[in-house]
C-alpha cells in the first residue's frame, strides 16, 4: 500500500512535534525513520497509526484521502502499528489476544482461530503456545503475537517502534527476516522506528530523517554511518575551549556493576570518575545511561559490583542515604520526577532544605526563596505554582533547589528544551558547582552539549558501555559510532 | 478578597442547591409539597433544643472522623477503614468501660486515650498491608472494616453480652463514671464539642504551618516527585493514616460514650462512610469541615421527623445527602473540564 503524508502538523502547547511533514512510502519497501529524540517521529507515526489526530495536513492511502480517529479505523484501513511496549492483554492467552480487535459478535471461534494462528505464525517461523498467558512471553514473543494479529486484521502498512528494544538477539534476526518477507513477498510497507544505526542499515531499503519535527532527508541504504549521523544531529559544532576543573581525586569508582530495568540488563560497568570532573554519557533514549545514573543516585540497587564515593562504599544506599551523603539526582521530567505540580515555589524551598524543628518558618523560606528566585532569574514569585512556570523556568528552580555543597551531581538533559541561552546559563551554574569541586554525570541526547561540556564521555549502547573518550579528542561524528555500538 | 476567591468558597453551595431541588422534585411526585417537606425536616432539626442538641450530639464524631480523613486526603489516600476505625475506638472505650475501674475522670481520659489509640493501630495495619504489602488502603481498609464490624457482633453477643443473655444488641450500660458528662437529659457532652473544636484547629495548624502538612500535600500531589524531594513515603503514609485513626477512634468513643451508654451493634452506623461523603464536599479544607458536617447531621435527623409528618419514609435524608455528593463530585469533574478546555492541563508531546 503507497502511502502519502502531506503536510502534517501537530502542535503540543509551543512544542512544534511535527512542523509540516511530507513524505511518500511505496510499498514492498521497508523505510528506517531516524531522528534525535524530539525529533517527532513517534508523533508522526502515532499520526499514521489514529492514536493521534493532525492539527492539519492529509493521510492519503493508495491516493485516497483517510482520516482516522482512533487506531481502529487506522487498521480498519490497513495501518496497523506495533509499539515499543507491545499493547496486549497480559492476563489473557494468546489465543484471545490474537483475537482481540475483530468484531466477532458472539461467536468466538476458538479452534478456527488457534489453526489460523498456527498456521500463519508457521508462515513468518514464529512459534508461539496459543494457550500460553501473555505474561509467560518474552517481549519478542508477545512483538512476533502482535504483529500476527495486525496481519489478520488486514495491515498493509505496518509500523514497528524500535522493535528490537529487549529481544535477544536470536528474536531479531527472526523478526527482521520476517519483516523481510512481508514486504518482499507480501508487498507490505514497512516503517521502522529506531535508534539504532546498525539495524536501520541492515534491515532497511530507505532512510527517512526527521530533525525538529521536520522532515529533512531521504537516503537509499547502503550509506555511511557519518552521513546518517550528520543527517540526525546536523553540522559538527565548532569546539569552543573550556576550562577544566579536574582534580587528582577519585570521587565515584564503579567496579564491575550490574543493574537491570524493565526490559534492560546492564552488566560490567567499570567508571571512575574524578572530584571536579564532568562526565557525559551519550546512548539513544533507554541504553542504560538513566539506569547508570538511578543506580549512582540510590534509586535502583546494583545486583552485583561495587560503587564506592569519596572512599565510602555506598552499593546498598538507599536513595535518602545517596542524597545525605551530597549526591543529588535531577531527572528529565520536570513535572513527573523533580518538581509537585499544585506547590509552590516557597513550599519547594522549605521541602528541599534540611529540616529545622516542627514547623516551618514561612517568613524566613520566603526570604530564601525570594533571594533564589534573583540568584536563578526565576520568572515567578515565591507563591508562584510551579506548574505556572515556563519549562526553561522550571529547570531554573530545580538547580535553585539543589543543596549546597554538593559530591555528585546526576543529571539527565540538563539543557533539553532550553533555548542556547538559557541552556549557556544552566551550564555557567554548572561549572560554578565543578569549580567548588563537585563532579557532574550526566547524559544528553545532544552530541554538540557532549563534546563541548564534558571531560570525558562514554556511550551506552544496547546496556553496554562503550570504551571511555576524551572529549577534546573526540568528535560527534565518533560519539555516533559509539552511540550506533560499533567500536 | 477577590471574587474569584469568593467564589472559591461559595462554590460548594451551587451542587447543594442542585440536590434540594432533585430532592424536592422527588418530594413532590410522593405528592407532598417540597415546602411542608423541607419545612418538616428543619423542624425536625432544630425544632426545639433537644432536637438541636441531638443534631450536634450526632455530628460530633461525624466531624472528628471528617477531620483526621482530611489529613489522610491531604496525603492521597483513600481512608476508606475510617468505619472500621471508628469502630475499633468504640470497642476499646469500652473495654476499659466494662473491664477497668480507674478513680475519678481517670476513667474517661484513659477510655478516649485507649479509643485514639487503637483507632490509629487499626489504620496503621491498613498502612503497613500498603506499604510493605502493596495492598490498596481501599481494599485493606474496606477487610478491616468488615472484620471490626465482626468483631463486635462477636463481642456483644459472646464474652461481653449481658448476664440476662445475648440479645445481639449490647453490652450492659457502661457505669455513669465511664460515660461523658451530658449536657442535661441529651446525649450531647460539651466536652466533645471542645475536642471537634480542637481537632479542626489543630489539624488546620498542622497542615498549614507544619514540616509535615507540607511533606503529606507533597506526597499526595506527587510521590515520586515528592520522593526525589527527600520525603519518606513510607513513613508519612503509615503517620497519615494512623492520624486519621486516631481521630476516628476517639469519634468511636464519644460514640459508646455519650450517644450511646453501651457497645451496640452498628456502633457506627455508616458514620465513617458519611465522614468521606463530607470530606469530598469540602474539597479537603477543614474549616468547612465542622459546617458541612453539620449539615449532614441536620439533614439525616430532620428526615425522621419527616416521615412522622409525611409518612415518608426518613431514607429520604439519605437520599438528599446521596444526591448532594454526586451533585458535588459531578461538579468537581466540571471544574476540572473547564481547566483543561482552557488549556491548563495540556496533553503533552511524547517525547
Amino acid at each position: 500500500m503507497k502511502v502519502a503524508l502531506r503536510d502534517i502538523r501537530k502542535y503540543f502547547g509551543q512544542v512544534k512535534a511535527n512542523d509540516g511533514i511530507s513524505l511518500v512510502l511505496e510499498s514492498g519497501q521497508i523505510y528506517g525513520l531516524l531522528g534525535e529524540n524530539g525529533a517527532g517521529k513517534s508523533t508522526l507515526m502515532k499520526i499514521l497509526s489514529g492514536y493521534h489526530q493532525p492539527d492539519s495536513g492529509q493521510i492519503e492511502l493508495d491516493d485516497k484521502d483517510v482520516k482516522f480517529s482512533s487506531p481502529a479505523e487506522a487498521l480498519a484501513n490497513g495501518v496497523g502499528m506495533i509499539y515499543q511496549d507491545p499493547l496486549d492483554v497480559p492476563s489473557m492467552r494468546a489465543v484471545e489476544n490474537y483475537l482481540l480487535g475483530r468484531d466477532l459478535r458472539i461467536n468466538l471461534a476458538y479452534s478456527a482461530a488457534t489453526s489460523e494462528m498456527i498456521e500463519n505464525a508457521s508462515q513468518l517461523g514464529f512459534k508461539i503456545d496459543p494457550q500460553a498467558f501473555i505474561d509467560t512471553l518474552s517481549i519478542g514473543e508477545r512483538q512476533q503475537l502482535e504483529l500476527l494479529r495486525l496481519l489478520a486484521l488486514g495491515a498493509e502498512v505496518l509500523i514497528l517502534d524500535e522493535p528490537t528494544t529487549g529481544i535477544s538477539a536470536e528474536q531479531k534476526e527472526g523478526l527482521f527476516a520476517s519483516i523481510r518477507k512481508l514486504a518482499k513477498e507480501s508487498g507490505k510497507t514497512v516503517i521502522l522506528v529506531s535508534h539504532k544505526l546498525s539495524e536501520v542499515q541492515e534491515l532497511c531499503d530507505h532512510v527517512l530523517v526527521l530533525c525538529k519535527g521536520k522532515f529533512v532527508g531521504e537516503v537509499d541504504i547502503p550509506c555511511s554511518t557519518e552521513r546518517l549521523v550528520q543527517m540526525m544531529f546536523k553540522e559538527i559544532p565548532p569546539r569552543s575551549s573550556r576550562v577544566s576543573y579536574l582534580r587528582e581525586k577519585n570521587l565515584l569508582e564503579l567496579s564491575q556493576v550490574e543493574f537491570e530495568g524493565e526490559r534492560l540488563a546492564v552488566t560490567g560497568i567499570n567508571l571512575t570518575v574524578r572530584a571536579g570532573e564532568v562526565f557525559g554519557l551519550a546512548g539513544l533514549e533507554g541504553s542504560g545511561q538513566k539506569l547508570l545514573l538511578q543506580a549512582c543516585a540510590g534509586l535502583i540497587q546494583p545486583k552485583r559490583g561495587k560503587i564506592i564515593l569519596d572512599g565510602e562504599d555506598v552499593t546498598r544506599f538507599s536513595y535518602h542515604q545517596m542524597r545525605a551523603a551530597s549526591v543529588a539526582y535531577l531527572p528529565a521530567g520536570r513535572l513527573e520526577e523533580g518538581l509537585v505540580a499544585g506547590l509552590s515555589l516557597i513550599e519547594h524551598v522549605a521541602l528541599a532544605r534540611p529540616q529545622k524543628g516542627f514547623v516551618v518558618d514561612w517568613n524566613y523560606f520566603e526570604r530564601i526563596t525570594q533571594s533564589q528566585i534573583d540568584k536563578y532569574q526565576i520568572v515567578g514569585r515565591p507563591e508562584t505554582l510551579v506548574h505556572e512556570l515556563s519549562g526553561g523556568n522550571q529547570q531554573r528552580a530545580l538547580f535553585a533547589l539543589l543543596r549546597s555543597p554538593l559530591k555528585l551531581l546526576l543529571l539527565e538533559h540538563p539543557t533539553r528544551g532550553l533555548d542556547v541561552l538559557s541552556a549557556q546559563w544552566i551550564w555557567q551554574l554548572l561549572l560554578n558547582r565543578v569549580e567548588e569541586g563537585s563532579s557532574i554525570l550526566y547524559y544528553s541526547a545532544d552530541l554538540d552539549e557532549l563534546v563541548e561540556r564534558s571531560d570525558r564521555i562514554a556511550a551506552f549502547s544496547g546496556g553496554v558501555m562503550s570504551r571511555i573518550v576524551t572529549a577534546t579528542e573526540t568528535t560527534a561524528d565518533e560519539l555516533g559510532h559509539l552511540i550506533g555500538g560499533e567500536e | 478578597m477577590s471574587l474569584g476567591r469568593i467564589a472559591r468558597y461559595l462554590w460548594p453551595a451551587v451542587p447543594v442547591l442542585i440536590a434540594l431541588v432533585i430532592t424536592g422534585l422527588l418530594l413532590v411526585v410522593f405528592g407532598v409539597s417540597p415546602q411542608a417537606g423541607f419545612g418538616a425536616m428543619l423542624r425536625g432539626a432544630f425544632g426545639d433544643q433537644s432536637r438541636v442538641l441531638s443534631v450536634t450530639a450526632f455530628w460530633v464524631p461525624l466531624a472528628l472522623a471528617s477531620v483526621g480523613l482530611v489529613v489522610s486526603f491531604t496525603a492521597g489516600l483513600w481512608n476508606i477503614g475510617v468505619e472500621g476505625q471508628i469502630v475499633i475506638g468504640a470497642i476499646a472505650a469500652s473495654w476499659l468501660a466494662l473491664k477497668f475501674n480507674f478513680s475519678g475522670p481517670l476513667q474517661i481520659i484513659f477510655e478516649l486515650l485507649a479509643a485514639m489509640i487503637a483507632g490509629a493501630i487499626w489504620a496503621g495495619v491498613t498502612a503497613f498491608l500498603k506499604t510493605r504489602g502493596k495492598v490498596h488502603e481501599i481494599f485493606g481498609g474496606l477487610a478491616l472494616n468488615n472484620l471490626a464490624i465482626i468483631f463486635t457482633n462477636y463481642l456483644i453477643s459472646g464474652p461481653w453480652q449481658p448476664p440476662e443473655g445475648g440479645t445481639f444488641r449490647g453490652t450492659v450500660p457502661f457505669p455513669t463514671k465511664a460515660l461523658l458528662p451530658l449536657y442535661g437529659d441529651s446525649r450531647l457532652s460539651p466536652i466533645s464539642v471542645v475536642m471537634v473544636i480542637a481537632a479542626v484547629v489543630i489539624v488546620f495548624l498542622l497542615l498549614r504551618g507544619s514540616y509535615w502538612g507540607l511533606k503529606l500535600k507533597a506526597l499526595g500531589k506527587n510521590p515520586s516527585s515528592a520522593f526525589l524531594l527527600g520525603v519518606s513515603s513510607e513513613r508519612e503514609t503509615i503517620l497519615a493514616l494512623m492520624f486519621c485513626g486516631a481521630l476516628a477512634g476517639l469519634g468511636g468513643a464519644v460514640r459508646v460514650t455519650s450517644w450511646f451508654d453501651s457497645l451496640r451493634q452498628s456502633i457506627s452506623g455508616g458514620i465513617g462512610y458519611l465522614a468521606l461523603l463530607v470530606v469530598m464536599l469540602s474539597a479537603f479544607r477543614v474549616l468547612l469541615i465542622p459546617f458541612i458536617a453539620y449539615f449532614f447531621s441536620a439533614v439525616l435527623n430532620g428526615s425522621i421527623t419527616l416521615q412522622l409528618r409525611t409518612q415518608l419514609h426518613s431514607s429520604l435524608g439519605g437520599i438528599l445527602t446521596g444526591v448532594l455528593v454526586l451533585m458535588v463530585l459531578l461538579f468537581g469533574e466540571l471544574r476540572q473540564l473547564k481547566r483543561f478546555s482552557e488549556g491548563r492541563v495540556s496533553s503533552r508531546p511524547d517525547e
